[in-house]
């Protein structure tokens, strides 16, 4: 049937309108980014600038296409987690309590040693192998069960026994929940170091198992991103026990031997346990100390300043150490009880690195270390070229197609190229209020769904043609065209979606983008095609009535 | 009679399957002609793929390449390769080139110290030089990349397999998949045989060309199915000539349609996308060929079973539907 219900033409045009309405920010993109940042302060309780946004009415739509990298320019980085360090400080932090409850069995197991392993294996000697029942009960007992959803009801710990050693690792499964937690933990402290250094919509994303994505537009380089989230920034506070020239020098047990941070060929001998570490700092501020030289203000939490009070109350003219990433930044000799909880980290460094520090202490430390598998580097201005590229290509494109089309169907051509129109609105539209990120295969995305989204037009049309030829009425011709062109409109349509599901599912970067706006191309074009230029049909035809009709 | 720009005749008669063995003779061979040219020359694979990095450089002077060889000699980097780009869109004294470096050792990506000392030892010869990308892929990375490319193409393939078999008669989708394997392959083979950067972007192009090309040919067997409803005593090669002479005004249309766009896209689309938009281009026009050419000619090769079933007429779910 020709003749639409009202509602069915009121949906039509609303949804038109709607396209055109929620499209039309990303012309004026420069005025709209404006107006939200400055809606975004002003919704924080800042003070906006009225200038920026004044820029663009609030009552229009505002939401625009996020420009990707390779448009915007920045840094991308894919980083790998090692997750599996994780497992050997859980290891390193077990022993004590293994310790602990084996001398309470002292009578049964003799002895205690912990002897060397790969890192993830924790390896206990009882000198009384006959006791080795009642030390591992004794061990298991430190085992609790798992809390995930798919490990639940096993145990934590690997516990078992090869001669008069006690074995001990992480199970499976939790193997596999403490991955989740340190891969979680990485993208927590990512996110809050980039968040420090005050950019824009950064993209910070997991990838599989032990991967994070990181993409923050407008940054300089990658190399500087890596500077601020490549460092694991584990800072701790240890008693020094030696201070030596020797690279090789033993450290005995239970200490160790970590060098100066300026290479100057000292090295400290210093208790392996630290008094405070940086878990327990709640502020790091960058300053100057009473030369002048930059340094880094802290403040520790209740506990830390406690164990911290503590220790320099009891170790007064005694050197202690300040240890970031295994190396010594500075070991001050303690002058007096610290009892405020505060203190301040003085050393070589240069006013940048002293912010820097200082960001990465507030930010914490990483649970465990970061090699990165992918970066790249846009520069602003590429990104620019790319985009007055794109829409030097997509204008060009777009009168050709609409030249074309006239030619060579006259009056529903100028139809099919208000259908294309109102169906790259429509496209625009959509990406734009699901906040998709437009990327430079996504504009050839957008280029090439203009030439493909005419193909249901003229499927249509060439069968108007067909009835006409075979001397159907105008009105008749037309009703029996687009009824017979739709199913091959939706089937290859069905099969264009198909690979676009794919591209989106399997791909990554680049492949996603276009996918994205390829699959909501089709689907717009097919609304258009088949309802937009059927509205304006019908609307033409019961306007002129024509007794013959030129397709 | 208003004037209309007719590409095709109202009325053709073609006969697609003259020169049926030599037009799938053609196909066959480009197709063998591919696996020679991947088995000598291989695929010049991007850092996508391969592993290593790429710097673009940008710069008021002209380009000196064995200059800039000779600059980033001794920093013992393995494999340099070193491109000029040209495009129209670039300014007078806008010269802008391609630096490769090859993958260095172990899993991660070449560090910035490294990328620093090239970026310096460049800024001696040509002081206005600037860096306006820097891509680097571990090994790692982009191995992986390769398998989840060729997984997208196949799993792309497969699905569309699926549907047209639903859809029509397994004949139709083992030709459509022919058509489609095709075209890929054929397009492959153009990248390296003329030794065209071959990275992530291009996947996205072999896909795309997969949903035109497998868009073109459901359309002419969509037409099909309907004329063997119609005509069930007409043989099967004049049906397809028939069918595919109805639709011949229609997938000409289309195809010059996505050719004005890409060709504009070819030209005025800047340099980062110039492959991508080479591949759409060139699977499009193949897209076309193996439409008319592969696709029917394998159905009829395998031949049709043609008594009588209920689901093989036009009147399908599709066709009353109230649009």
């Amino acid at each position: 049937m020709l003749i639409m219900p009202l509602w069915k033409r009121t949906i039509i045009v609303l949804i038109a309108l709607w396209g055109i309405a929620a499209a039309m920010p990303n012309l004026f993109y420069a005025q709209v980014e404006g107006h939200n940042d400055a809606q975004a302060i002003a919704d924080q309780g800042g003070v906006a600038d009225p200038a920026a946004l004044a820029a663009w009415p609030s009552f229009l739509p505002s939401s625009l296409m996020n420009l990707g990298l390779d448009l915007r320019g920045g840094a991308h980085l894919l980083a790998e987690v090692h997750v599996a360090d994780a497992y050997a400080q859980r290891m390193d932090s077990l022993w004590p309590e293994v310790r602990d409850v084996l001398r309470d069995v002292r009578d049964q197991s003799g002895a205690i040693k912990r002897v060397a392993s790969t890192p993830d294996v924790l390896r206990v000697e009882i000198s009384n192998a006959e006791g080795m029942q009642a030390a591992l009960t004794a061990v298991r007992g430190l085992a609790n069960a798992v809390t995930t959803l798919t490990g639940a009801g096993q145990s934590d710990l690997d516990i078992k026994s090869e001669g008069n050693v006690i074995v001990l690792q992480l199970s499976d499964a939790e193997k596999s929940a403490t991955d989740v937690r340190t891969l979680q933990q990485s993208l927590e402290i990512i996110r809050r170091r980039v968040d420090e250094v005050g950019t824009r919509e950064p993209t910070i994303q997991r990838q599989g198992n032990d991967r994070i994505l990181i993409q923050v537009p407008g940054l300089g380089s990658a190399a500087e991103l890596k500077a601020i989230i490549g460092t694991t920034a584990k800072l701790t506070f240890n008693p020094v026990v030696n201070i030596t020239s020797n690279a090789s020098a033993d450290p005995g047990p239970r200490n160790k031997l970590v060098p100066d941070i300026t290479g100057d060929g000292t090295y400290y001998v210093i208790e392996e346990t630290p008094v405070v570490g940086g878990e327990d700092l709640t502020d790091a501020q960058p300053a100057f100390d009473q030369n002048g030289q930059p340094a880094v203000n802290f403040r520790f939490n209740p506990s830390g300043g406690r164990a911290f009070g503590d220790y320099t109350g009891e170790n007064i003219g005694k050197p202690f150490a300040i240890v970031l990433d295994d190396q010594v930044i500075s070991a001050p000799t303690i002058q007096a009880h610290i009892t405020g909880g505060s203190g301040i980290i003085t050393g070589n460094f240069t006013i940048e690195e002293s912010t820097q520090l200082a960001v990465l202490l507030r930010a914490g430390a990483l649970p465990a270390k970061m090699t990165f598998l992918e970066e790249r580097t846009i520069g602003p201005e590429l990104g620019a070229d790319s985009i007055a590229a794109g829409r030097t290509a997509a204008i060009i494109g777009m009168i050709a197609v609409v030249v074309y089309m006239i030619a060579c169907y006259g009056i529903f051509g100028v139809i099919a190229n208000i259908a294309l129109a109102i169906n790259i609105a429509l496209l625009l539209a959509v990406l734009s209020t699901i906040g998709a990120t437009m990327t430079l295969p996504g504009i050839a995305g957008i280029v090439l769904t203009m030439g493909m989204a005419v193909d249901a037009n003229v499927l249509i049309y060439e069968r108007i043609r067909e009835e006409l030829r075979e001397g159907k009425p105008p009105a008749r011709a037309i009703e029996l065209g687009f009824e017979r062109a739709f199913s091959s409109i939706m089937d290859s349509n069905v099969t264009a979606i198909i690979t676009a599901i794919i591209m989106f599912w399997i791909g990554s970067g680049p492949v996603r983008g276009f996918a994205l706006s390829l699959g909501i191309g089709i689907f717009t074009s097919m609304f258009t095609a088949v309802y937009v230029t059927r509205l304006i049909i019908t609307l033409w035809l019961n306007a002129r009535r024509p007794a013959r009709i030129i397709v | 009679m208003a004037w209309r720009l007719r590409l095709v005749p109202e009325k053709t008669n073609i006969d697609f399957f003259k020169a049926q063995y030599v037009t799938f003779g053609a196909s066959v061979l480009a197709m063998i002609l591919t696996v020679i040219s991947l088995l000598v020359f291989g695929l010049n694979f991007g850092v996508d793929f391969k592993g290593g990095t790429t710097i673009r450089t940008e710069s008021t002077q002209v380009v000196e390449v064995g200059e800039y060889r000779a600059a980033m000699a001794d920093l013992g980097l393995g494999d340099i390769t070193i491109t000029e780009v040209f495009d129209p869109s670039f300014r007078a004294d806008q010269h802008v080139a391609m630096i490769r470096i090859e993958a260095q050792e172990g899993d991660e990506v070449v560090t910035p110290e490294v990328i620093a000392k090239v970026e310096t030892s460049l800024q001696v010869i040509d002081p206005s030089i600037t860096f306006p990308s820097v891509e680097s892929v571990g090994p790692k990375v982009s191995s992986e990349l390769i398998w989840s490319a060729l997984l997208a193409v196949v799993a792309g393939s497969v699905g569309i397999l699926i549907y047209v078999w639903v859809r029509f008669e397994w004949q139709f989708a083992v030709g459509t998949v022919a058509a489609l394997i095709h075209d890929v392959v054929v397009t492959v083979g153009v990248f390296s045989l003329l030794g065209l950067k071959f990275d992530l972007t291009i996947v996205a192009a072999l896909l795309t060309i997969l949903g035109y090309s497998v868009n073109d040919t459901v359309v002419i067997f969509d037409r099909l199915r309907e004329n063997l409803a119609r005509y069930k005593t007409m043989p099967l090669r004049e049906m397809m000539n028939r069918t595919a002479n109805e639709t011949l005004s229609r997938t000409i249309m289309t195809a010059s349609t996505t050719l004005i766009s890409l060709i504009i896209l070819f030209i005025f689309g800047g340099d980062v996308i110039r492959g991508f938009v080479f591949a759409m281009l060139f699977g499009v026009i193949v897209g076309t060929y193996s439409t008319l050419y592969v696709a029917k000619n394998i159905v009829l090769m395998i031949g049709l079973d043609r008594s009588d079933k209920p689901n093989n007429g036009g009147n399908h779910e599709f066709a009353n539907v109230d649009a």
